[in-house]
């Protein structure tokens, strides 16, 4: 389904963002591209901008220069109705999750479809944010919960519930496996790849968590000095001779999650071959 | 690739050996459902076939309705493709029954809980503003034991935010009610041909009680209301639990500040808010009524000299002063849920603040009378 005018496999496309902070300069000049049904993992040492360039991809920052493309829309000079129907397109799940507090897990979900879509019925509507919920790995009873009776990691839950309510085609996760435990935070990146698979999601994901980049990400971005100064694979990054990512991902840490993936692989590996023998 | 009239969701029927056949096509996503929800919904019979295989798109709301309409009917579904097939069995799988309202308690029973519930609340308000009080009492003579801990750049820094910076608004306020208090007074007086009473009413309810009292519901408003929305957001962020792991005491460091510097600084603007009013009023008297100023403030100072009203005030500004400080530092310290928490708290710190410093005020009153303060 290519809309006029719309690139087929560039979802978001940046060029030349700077932004900057009083004296502060964040970006200079950065350009990044994210291509359609990708897992991306954006990096970067603390303070280097992620969230920053995630809220100028998505309006909330006025970048001081630049350019940026959502599903082909040029964001900072369209017109209202251009970003509502691109807005239909895109979930967010921030990194407090940002639930409306007065409001239950259901009636977060249902926000997005009611702002939306004000004709699908009361009952269409509580079906969805029971479906929702479920599909999230929230327990049943969460639907009539306000987001200060749900611990961390079902915030974040509800968030991406509320994020996925419009069955978007472009996601974006700010930190979602932080302050999860290590089975929910592999639970969470289970539910990611399962649902870029099943909905063919593309998703913009700022982390830190190396076990969600080896193993979720299809490419990842980094950024330092002011820019993204390298996008692809893991194993293309790694043959790069920069300083900040050989120390990221050959750090102990680094090593630990390369291993687990490797091991993985191989008892993968030695599955299929025992199965191809039988 | 479909045109966009053609990708529109739809569905048609028919009867296809002897069975009922729906037959969906376009794209069953969101933004093209149109009226199929609704048409769904109006179905009739059960055991039809639904035939998929002229669905270019699905979402999961599409799959769900098509999930949800089988199931109902009874119905089977047909010529799913590869991935609308995937969609199914994933939104099948999350069919399961979830609570999405929580279940309204019978008429009787929530009457009953409601009355139940205030009435605790209202106890558990008053023992813990006892135990409030007890608290800061402790803490006030840990610091008078060790005056070391006595923290006078919080304290002169609440002086600031609590008294000068109010110092425009209570007397803009003053003024203005001097200037209401001699225009009416005038307007009574002289139907007694006693309009030079006017400067009596206005010295007297400037000093003994308006002024105190206006300036107490503006502290109330102004200081009561951001010492229960500090503290409690600094409750919401952990900042209070985090300080008392570092061992200090937030009543030492949060509330006692707040405390004293509003026990202080009241007396000042209440004194300032009766001699703005009383000038407020002169001016009236003078261009009104035409009495000069040197009358006026004669006047004045002979009404004033022989009363006890000046120093019923200074008994009274800081009273008031102290329970607008604890009902907002109460309220704050209070706070555990969320954001709304926070604002109804700040609500509740200035009603109360106001409820008692009236109740008191007329205390005081009955108070100051019996004891020959007139």
């Amino acid at each position: 389904m290519s809309e006029k005018g719309e690139p087929d496999d560039i979802v978001i496309a940046v060029h030349g963002l700077s932004n900057s902070f009083g004296e502060q300069i964040i970006h200079e000049g950065l350009d990044l591209e994210v291509r359609r049904g990708e897992i991306l993992g954006v990096v970067g040492g603390s303070g280097t901008g992620k969230s920053v360039l995630m809220r100028s991809i998505i309006g909330l920052q006025i970048p001081d220069a630049g350019e940026v493309e959502v599903f082909g829309v040029k964001m900072l000079t369209a017109r209202e109705s251009e970003l509502q129907a691109v807005r239909k397109r895109w979930g967010i799940l921030f990194q407090g999750a940002a639930l409306f507090s007065t409001l239950t897990v259901a009636e977060n979900v249902q926000v997005p479809l009611r702002e939306f879509y004000p004709r699908l019925s009361e009952r269409l509507l509580d079906e969805i944010a029971a479906y929702k919920i479920v599909m999230v790995g929230l327990p049943p009873d969460a639907g009539p919960k306000y987001p200060a009776e749900l611990s961390g990691g079902m915030k974040k839950r509800a968030g991406i519930a509320r994020a996925l309510a419009l069955d978007p085609e472009l996601l974006f996760l700010d930190e979602p496996t932080a302050g999860l435990d290590p089975i929910g935070a592999a639970a969470f990146d289970e539910l990611v790849v399962e649902l870029r698979n099943q909905l063919g999601l593309t998703v913009f994901l700022i982390t830190h968590d190396l076990d969600t980049l080896y193993t979720i990400c299809d490419r990842v971005a980094v950024l330092s000095d002011r820019k993204v100064v390298a996008v692809g694979t893991i194993p293309e990054l790694l043959a790069l001779d920069h300083e900040w990512i050989q120390e990221y991902f050959r750090g102990p840490r680094g090593r630990a999650a390369e291993e687990a993936v490797e091991a993985e692989e191989a008892r993968e590996a030695a599955a299929a071959e025992g199965e191809a023998e039988r | 690739m479909s045109l966009p009239m053609s990708s529109v969701a739809r569905f048609s029927e028919s009867v296809e050996d002897g069975r009922r056949v729906l037959r969906f096509q376009g794209d069953l996503v969101l933004p093209r459902l149109g009226v199929l929800p609704t048409r769904l919904e109006r179905l009739k019979g059960k055991g039809m076939v639904l035939d998929l295989a002229g669905v270019d798109r699905m979402d999961t709301i599409g799959a769900w309705l098509v999930h949800r309409t089988a199931k109902e009917r009874d119905g089977e579904i047909i010529g799913a493709r590869n991935g609308v097939a995937v969609l199914l069995r994933q939104v099948a799988r999350a069919d399961q029954p979830v609570k999405v309202r929580p279940d309204p308690p019978p008429a009787l029973t929530r009457v009953l809980d409601e009355i139940g519930s205030a009435t605790m609340l209202a106890l558990e308000t008053m023992l813990g503003l006892l135990a409030f009080f007890g608290a800061m009492l402790v803490s006030i003579a840990q610091v008078i034991r060790q005056p070391r801990r006595f923290r006078i750049n919080a304290i002169v820094q609440r002086f600031e935010v609590v008294g000068v910076h109010a110092f425009g608004i209570i007397g803009l306020m003053s003024f203005l009610v001097g200037i209401v208090i001699a225009q009416q007074g005038a307007v009574q007086l002289r139907q007694f041909g006693a309009e030079v009473y006017t400067i009596n009413l206005i010295g007297r309810s400037s000093v003994k009680e308006l002024g105190v009292l206006m300036t107490a519901i503006m502290v109330a408003g102004r200081s009561g209301s951001s010492f229960a929305a500090q503290l409690g957001s600094m409750k919401l962020a952990e900042e209070v639990a985090a300080m008392r792991t570092i061992g200090v005491s937030p009543m030492e460091a949060l509330v006692l500040p707040r405390v004293f510097a509003t026990v202080s600084m009241m007396p000042l603007l209440a004194f300032y808010a009766a001699i703005v009013s009383i000038i407020g009023g002169g001016i009236f008297c003078w261009i009104g009524l035409g009495i000069p100023p040197i009358t006026f403030v004669q006047r004045t100072r002979e009404v004033l000299s022989g009363t006890t009203d000046l120093w019923q005030m200074l008994v009274k500004a800081p009273v008031f002063g102290f329970i607008i400080a604890m009902a907002g530092c109460f309220q704050g310290m209070q706070v555990e849920a969320d954001a709304e928490e926070v604002g109804m708290r700040t609500t509740t710190a200035v009603v109360q603040g106001i409820f008692l410093v009236i109740v008191l005020d007329a205390f005081f009153a009955v108070f100051f009378t019996s004891v020959g303060w007139l």
